[in-house]
């Protein structure tokens, strides 16, 4: 197959991939449980990485925003102004994604992926068990519920970050850098960035879930999977980020 | 009782099943047996659904599988119970969770009548005190033990067990038919082992097949097997020097 028809036939079988996932529940009760499991697993597992990278990314464009205004014509609440903005509009919901991407996305790949290689999605399948949607769905909403909630305790935690680096440093002040993330502030910027981060959440649990489902062979097909949804979530998260950029701000 | 008519499975030009037509007796333990690579495992995917057929039909019964939508497939499978060759136990739960699952996915039991279900199963495979263990801590016959317990906590029709004595020593591969023999009997399922162990073809196969080159050719009973007379068939069963040498004595 050529590749336009590789994607074209990805694109279809993943159709139908969303198709079974989203079909109705054998038992509520059973993937309610499997819904918290995976909030622990998943969101909450990675609160730890998303507070470590914001803390230190809010800090970095802080100071690199004080050294990129160094002119007597612009005041010095600017600092705070471009970093709260950056942070808000795209360090939070498109970097931190993508670093989640990675974490979650390969977790989720490689869990199904060696289910599939060791029979477990089958044994699953006999039981009567529609297997693409037990497994999935409990991720997705998972995901979906969740990772607003870890992009919101990132956007805190980065100008968090960004203040008290910004201030230890002596590239900003404390209240000319609280006067500038309090100025001009626009609420749409956080809707904008919650609505991305749902989107993307949506993209990395499914993708990958679709690549470890459809996984065949042994452990090196498990890590391919593992690479492929990884390299494919993070080139779909920079074409929505476009697209939903150009629909929302523009 | 479960029939198979004329089934036929390809991998791109390789054919793997050519005009399959057997019937597996209620009530038994059939054994489908035949070297690597003989398409056994095919057919055993074939009658549980996880492979499609190119053409031909499972009869479970009246009922032909093979016609059922994946809705119908799936309210019908829940008749099905399947020991797979590696146990494909859920890694990620307990002896006790991996069997409870079937239970409270499907059942209305009590979780009190669900944890009598469980320890009763476990006792039927001699587990007992294995509750709390994960997979990952219990031997290779023991995950067997647990998958048998989990094939029949739902109380199965049909039992389908893929090569359940790889990679265990004689004694637990004789306990483990043995548990194969006696479920079998005891809730009156129809079983169906895919094996190329002449230890389990003596001792446990009520109703033998024999698939070579994705073909059926043979067919009889335990008895029957070791005296006879087709070439392909004693040449698999008297493959081993031991074999060979018990029959000339």
């Amino acid at each position: 197959m050529s590749t336009l028809s590789t994607y074209l036939y990805n694109i279809g079988k993943y159709g139908i991939f969303m198709k079974r996932v989203f079909s109705k529940p054998e038992k509520w009760g059973m993937y309610q449980r499997q819904f918290f499991i995976e909030v622990d697993s998943l969101a909450l597992g990675s609160l730890g990485i998303v507070a470590f990278i914001s803390i230190f990314m809010g800090a970095v464009i802080t100071l690199q925003s004080a050294f990129g205004f160094e002119s007597p014509w612009i005041p010095l609440y600017a600092v705070g102004v471009a970093s709260r903005d950056t942070i808000i509009l795209e360090l939070s919901p498109t970097i931190i994604s993508l670093i989640l991407a990675g974490k979650v996305g390969s977790s989720i790949a490689s869990e199904m992926g060696t289910m599939r290689v060791s029979e477990q999605l089958d044994a699953l399948e006999i039981m009567g068990v529609n297997s693409a949607a037990y497994m999935t769905l409990p991720k997705i909403l998972a995901c979906a519920f969740m990772f607003p909630f870890l992009i919101t305790i990132s956007m805190f935690l980065a100008i968090l970050g960004g203040w008290i680096f910004g201030v230890l440093s002596g590239a900003v002040s404390s209240y000319e850098y609280i006067y500038g993330i309090t100025t001009d502030f626009r609420v749409f910027n956080v809707y904008y960035a919650l609505i991305k981060s749902f989107v993307f959440a949506f993209l990395i649990s499914s993708v990958s879930a679709f690549y470890g489902y459809y996984t065949s062979g042994g452990a090196i097909e498990v890590a391919q999977s593992s690479t492929k949804a990884v390299v494919y979530t993070s080139v779909l998260i920079l074409v929505f980020n476009y697209i939903l950029t150009q629909l929302l701000l523009v | 009782m479960i029939e198979l008519r004329n089934i036929n499975k390809s991998f791109g030009t390789k054919q793997v099943l050519q005009n399959i037509n057997i019937t597996l007796e209620a009530g038994k333990c059939n054994l489908i047996i035949g070297g690597s690579g003989g398409g056994k495992s095919v057919m055993l995917k074939c009658m549980v659904g996880l492979l499609e057929p190119d053409n031909g039909a499972v009869y479970y019964g009246d009922t032909n599988f093979s016609e059922l939508n994946i809705k119908q497939r799936k309210t019908f499978s829940r008749e099905f119970g399947m020991l797979f060759q590696g146990s494909a136990l859920f890694d990620s739960q307990t002896v006790e969770e991996n069997i409870r699952f079937p239970l409270e996915m499907f059942s209305t039991m009590t979780p009190n009548e669900i944890k009598d279900r469980v320890n009763f199963c476990l006792d039927k495979v001699n587990l007992v005190n294995a509750n709390k263990l994960y997979p990952s801590e219990i031997s290779g016959g023991m995950k067997k033990r647990v998958a048998i317990a989990r094939a029949i906590a739902v109380n199965p029709k049909y039992l389908f067990c893929d090569e359940p004595n790889s990679g265990l020593d004689p004694h637990t591969s004789t306990v483990i038919d043995e548990l194969i023999r006696s479920v079998t009997e005891e809730f009156k399922m129809t079983t169906v082992v895919i094996t190329h162990d002449m230890n389990s073809v003596i001792e446990i196969g009520d109703n033998i097949t024999y698939l070579y080159q994705g073909q059926v050719w043979w067919q009889g009973h335990n008895h029957q097997v070791l005296d006879t007379t087709n070439k392909e068939l004693y040449d698999f069963i008297y493959a081993s020097k031991l074999l060979k040498s018990l029959k000339k004595v």
